[in-house]
């Protein structure tokens, strides 16, 4: 028997109910789906399918109803909201459809943010958050506000600031949810680029077939649950 | 770390300067309202506190006359008293300090080419006893003078001033209607009254002289009666009541020809007033603190959704609750102090041009000062920081899709 290497996240049994009474959602029902280091996986679905869910489990942002999810072998679910920050502090970036900068913060700012959480000192920071922003192609725009910067820069900032920390996992969120298919062939091409280069796990939702070709491993959810997980060619 | 959370909170401060503004204005509005009305307030008060110890609170006017409301001299048809009168209440009357005689009549004094229209009092030593008036330059009466009606006097501050201007009064004469009489002294400044009158306006005769070489009879019009520390006036105007019936021989159920007024009701009935002024001010400083926190209440509720994403990104990127909270307590606490110290500057320098504009001391309060600035701190403090607890609470995503 080979040695197996355990996965770096996997959701056992996942269910997420909101609501009660006869207003219950069941967002996931009975999920299971492993995901190991340096994949790509695109997870796709109609609306209400539950791959956001999903994926808000997967990051540590919300608590499953039932089930267990292990991230690097560590139960998510017996943690505490404070022990969950510090997994996502370490090891996971995000980035969302909506970009969510903060507002009137420079984009080097705004860059610097999880640094400031890990401790880091102010000039070794400002050090971090310049190569982060020169590796998604913003040297000279590290002092403009998120309102000076058009969508494709703003989540090339959010891009920036997820992969910073140097996490294990990127989240993505429909990361090209607001963009033209030029500039979300950009965002895809710095995606591909982190997870191949860098070796990042990159675990995003998508609703665009396209994008979803960037990917290596295609989940596909439909009422809370997974209905297709297939391993593919990656595009490009 | 602190450090760490002070500059991110001076950071969220600039970057949200509108906000920030609006907030410190509020505290800087209700405290510096609160204690510039407060200290007006009671700077006045202070104010008319020290006039009605001046007037003297243990002080009797005793009257010819019905008893009515008010100080004024109305002598009607009933018998003036005399000499007998002042000296029995003296003798006979337990815990008087001084019983003074006093005819007073307004008459114009006159030197060399200046004139004055001033108020003419015939009195004795015991006046001023029971008025309080130290002589300041030359003398009071000699008994001698008092005894033989001499024609000398006493000046108040003004008529030296309007007669005699900076020079030197005392030994000279000073024309009275017919009389001419020798200034022997000056008494020391009385100032204002909180009637606005000038209590500095006087000339002081011997009564004999007055009674003789002005009015012509031997009446006196007005008895002072100050009585002593820790003697009850109630209880002296009892006694000083119950002589004179006696004396004017007033039966049993008919009405007093006289009237012994106390200085107390009108110390009463000012320091009424000054109650109400406060009163008012305060009322109205509190309506401003109100306000003030109403407006920093709005602008920290409006901000919550902001707030709110804002919390759930440094959530997501992996703060902790206490991070986060520390930033906006610090944050809250910069603001608070911030508005509180403007407001605190700008409260004494409303205060201190009042008191100014209004003549009145100015004391400043340091209770009021530390009661708005706690209040204005604590409503800056709580309505930045609960919004804040309550969203750090959050699951991460919930704050950063907050509506």
């Amino acid at each position: 028997m080979t040695p197996e290497v355990p996965p770096l996240m996997s959701l056992e049994a996942i269910t997420k109910v909101y609501g009660t009474g006869d207003a219950e959602v069941r967002a996931l029902d009975g999920v299971d789906l492993a995901i190991a280091e340096k994949e790509f996986v695109a997870i796709m679905g109609p609306s209400g399918s539950g791959k956001s869910t999903a994926m808000n489990v997967l990051g540590c942002l919300d608590a499953p109803s039932d089930g267990h999810y292990r991230f690097m072998g560590v139960d998510v679910g017996a943690l505490s909201l404070d022990q969950r920050a510090l997994l996502r502090r370490n090891y996971i970036g995000f980035v969302f459809q909506g970009y969510n900068l903060l507002a009137r913060t420079s984009a080097l700012e705004n860059v610097e943010l999880p640094l400031i959480y890990k401790g880091i000192s102010a000039a070794e920071r400002r050090a971090q958050a310049m190569e982060a922003l020169a590796k998604v192609g913003l040297e000279g725009r590290e002092h403009h506000d998120p309102s000076q910067l058009s969508g494709g820069q703003q989540q090339r900032v959010a891009i920036a600031r997820a992969i910073v920390g140097r996490p294990a996992v990127i989240m993505a969120d429909e990361p090209t949810g607001n963009l033209d298919t030029a500039r979300s062939r950009e965002i895809m091409e710095l995606l591909t680029r982190f997870n191949r280069d860098d070796g990042m796990t990159i675990v995003m939702v998508t609703h665009e077939a396209d994008m979803a070709d960037y990917a290596d491993r295609l989940v596909h959810f439909v009422d809370g649950r997974i209905d297709s997980d297939v391993t593919q060619q990656r595009a490009a | 770390m602190l450090w760490e959370t002070i500059k991110l909170a001076l950071q969220a401060i600039f970057r949200n300067a509108l906000r920030s503004f609006l907030t410190v204005l509020g505290i800087v509005i209700g405290v510096a309202a609160v204690i510039a009305m407060v200290t007006v307030g009671e700077g006045s008060t202070a104010q008319v506190t020290k006039d009605v110890a001046k007037l003297g609170t243990n002080l009797l006017m005793v009257r010819p006359g019905q008893p009515q409301q008010g100080p004024q001299t109305s002598g009607g048809t009933a018998a003036a008293f005399d000499m007998k009168d002042v000296e029995a209440i003296q003798a006979q009357v337990a815990g008087v300090r001084a019983a003074a005689p006093a005819n007073t009549r307004t008459m114009t004094a006159i030197l060399g080419n200046e004139n004055h229209s001033t108020s003419v009092t015939g009195t004795d030593s015991s006046y001023l006893e029971a008025r309080d008036m130290p002589v300041k330059l030359g003398r009071p009466f000699y008994e001698s003078e008092l005894r033989t009606g001499a024609a000398v006097c006493l000046l108040g501050q003004t008529v030296r001033r309007e007669l005699f201007g900076s020079g030197n009064p005392l030994g000279q004469d000073l024309r009275l209607k017919t009389i001419s009489c020798r200034v022997i002294g000056v008494i020391d400044e009385q100032g204002v009254s909180s009637f606005g009158t000038d209590q500095d306006d006087f000339v002081l005769l011997p009564i004999k002289a007055f009674q003789r070489r002005i009015a012509g009879n031997s009446d006196v019009s007005i008895i002072f009666v100050a009585v002593r520390d820790g003697v009850s006036t109630v209880k002296a105007k009892g006694e000083i009541e119950r002589l004179m019936r006696e004396r004017r021989r007033i039966s049993a159920g008919e009405e007093d020809d006289f009237n012994v007024f106390d200085m107390k009701q009108i110390a009463s009935v000012l320091t009424g007033i000054t109650g109400v002024l406060t009163g008012l001010l305060s009322a109205v400083a509190a309506v401003s603190l109100l306000v003030g926190g109403i407006g920093i209440m709005n602008i920290m509720l409006v901000s919550v959704t902001e707030r709110t994403r804002e919390i759930g990104i440094r959530l997501a990127v992996g703060a902790q609750e206490r991070q986060v909270l520390m930033q906006f307590l610090v944050e809250a606490i910069v603001l608070s102090l911030l508005g509180g110290l403007i407001g605190i500057m700008l409260g004494l320098a409303l205060g201190a041009l009042g008191a100014n504009l209004l003549r009145v001391p100015f004391s400043p309060n340091p209770l009021i000062v530390l009661l708005a600035f706690g209040f204005s701190a604590m409503v800056g403090v709580v309505f930045g920081y609960f919004p804040a607890r309550r969203a750090a609470r959050l699951n991460p995503i919930d704050a950063l899709r907050h509506q």
